[in-house]
């Protein structure tokens, strides 16, 4: 892995985003969507359904804000190569002393950025407009946004994977494969009240634990060091899973000349 | 004698039961510009894909600067450079930042001064400032030229570069192609249906078709193994028949 080449590959994403101010506004917008319709919602929540309801119904706004950390991180990497087919840009970065190792790692540096991006953004609004503070999560901040950027960056992988292998008609799985897992992973509800058979879905996947966890802080004050370790394995595996169906698919794709077909169309 | 730069032995593709490059061998020497030539659907662009490593070869065996190229793939083309009439640098970007990207991508040193020098050799150092995608189809293909150029490249594929370019650009194009193998010694794979090209800019041609290498030699050796007047004519000979030898035994018979 050279730094020096994940470095170019980070600015050509940079001059891309400041070239195209809409980018940025899809970087924007959408979070910002979700924020002021769940913000909102919380708010009549709050003030509607009275002593019953739990007061911590303000993790709803923190699920939107680490959601959006798995989802930016996720895109970083799938986005990252659909830009490079849409500029018919492919065959240049392929043909190039790129290895497997520096263009994932240039993916990952961007969707940590993007990640970077939104949460800021997002987290400056629910303090100012609900007063969600997201540093109430104090230090478990830290490997909640840690377990979440390593299973984005694995979604992210598999997507790529996916669409390398089916071809520029499931482009559309760059943006669909993080909300397969959505309903199951305890995003704004606990595990508990999924069925049985799909909470074992739920506990097969890192995202679940770290929004159970949010919950457990926001409610008790208390991290659950033990189930946060579970996530961090789970991640683990499923990082060096999806980085060994990237290099399959992508020596798939030489055997049967699907780059040069990326890039002809 | 000097190894080649590019040695290629029985190099096979097969894409499901569609043999598109069958048993091709070749070679380039150190600073020699050979042509590749052959209608649609030949094998050309597979092969340069092959050298390039973006497609894996079914068979066969591929040799840059001595060294195997699967094995050593990355070390080879940090020396080596392409540029293709089905590719473009992102349109988004401006020129010099398509060039800085690649130029950091290829790790050319002092490169500031290197992407002046490429862009003043293309003669479009006036876009320097211009969007990529705000470019004509010619200034275009002349951008590929220098994000080829960068990183001045022991061995150059070019793929039908003069392809979108009227005449005059055209005649630039080739002029540089002679120049930078007459100044830096570069050697180059060059592929084209522009017969002008092969006969102006190659040393050697390998004629293709079908997959398969029909003829090795100079132009004047093609013309008088094929019996024609110009290549164009073998070209077309070629593309027409899909049996140039049996042709060729029907001529002689004939005669």
């Amino acid at each position: 892995m050279s730094f020096y080449t994940i470095k170019a590959l980070v600015l050509r994403y940079l001059y891309l985003y400041t070239r195209t101010p809409v980018r940025i506004v899809e970087l924007i917008f959408w979070p910002l969507v979700h924020l002021l319709v769940w913000g909102y919602l919380t708010r009549f929540l709050q003030q509607n359904v009275g002593d019953d309801f739990p007061h911590e119904i303000t993790f709803l706004i923190g699920a939107v804000i680490l959601w959006d950390i798995l989802f930016r991180a996720q895109q970083g990497v799938a986005i990252f190569f659909l830009e490079d087919v849409w500029s018919r840009n492919l065959l240049n970065i392929f043909a190039a002393p790129v290895t497997n190792a520096d263009y994932l790692g240039s993916t990952y540096a961007v969707g940590m950025m993007r990640a970077g991006v939104t949460s800021v953004m997002l987290g400056g609004l629910s303090a100012l407009l609900y007063s969600f503070n997201v540093f109430q999560l104090s230090w478990a901040l830290i490997p909640f946004v840690f377990n979440l950027l390593i299973f984005g960056w694995a979604l992210g992988m598999i997507s790529t994977a996916l669409i390398v292998r089916w071809g520029p008609a499931a482009e559309t799985l760059a943006w669909a494969v993080p909300f397969f897992i959505q309903p199951f992973a305890a995003v704004y509800y606990p595990v508990d009240y999924l069925p049985t058979a799909l909470q074992w879905v739920a506990k097969l996947l890192p995202c679940s634990y770290v929004f159970e966890g949010m919950r457990d802080v926001l409610k008790d004050g208390v991290v659950n060091w033990a189930e946060l370790g579970i996530a961090t394995g789970l991640n683990v595996v499923y990082l060096a899973a999806a980085g060994v169906l990237f290099v399959r698919v992508m020596n798939t794709a030489r055997e049967k000349g699907l780059l040069t077909k990326f890039a002809s169309q | 004698m000097k190894p080649p730069i590019l040695k290629v032995r029985d190099l096979t593709k097969k894409f499901g039961n569609v043999t598109s490059v069958n048993g091709v061998s070749l070679d380039i020497a150190d600073g020699e510009i050979l042509g590749l030539l052959g209608a649609n659907g030949a094998g050309k662009t597979t092969v340069i894909n092959m050298v390039l490593g973006i497609v894996t070869p079914t068979g066969g065996h591929i040799e840059v600067f001595g060294k195997e190229l699967m094995a050593n793939r990355i070390e080879v083309l940090r020396s080596t450079n392409f540029c293709s009439t089905y590719t473009q640098l992102p349109g988004n970007l401006r020129v010099w930042q398509n060039l800085k990207v690649f130029g950091q991508i290829y790790r050319v040193p002092d490169l500031k001064a290197r992407i002046d020098e490429v862009l003043e050799i293309l003669e479009i150092s006036h876009l320097k400032e211009r969007v990529s995608g705000e470019l004509s189809a010619g200034e275009g293909t002349r951008l590929n030229l220098c994000k080829a150029l960068l990183n001045r490249p022991r061995l150059l594929l070019l793929d039908e570069p003069t392809a979108s370019l009227d005449p005059d650009i055209a005649d630039k194009v080739r002029k540089v192609v002679k120049r930078i193998r007459d100044e830096e010694g570069t050697t180059i794979l060059y592929t084209s249906h522009n017969m002008r090209d092969v006969e102006e800019v190659c040393d050697r041609v390998v004629f293709m078709h079908k997959g398969k290498v029909l003829f090795t030699g100079t132009s004047e050796e093609i013309l008088h193994h094929f019996e024609e007047k110009s290549l164009e004519d073998v070209f077309i000979r070629v593309a027409r028949s899909g049996d140039i030898e049996s042709n060729r035994e029907r001529k002689e018979g004939g005669s």
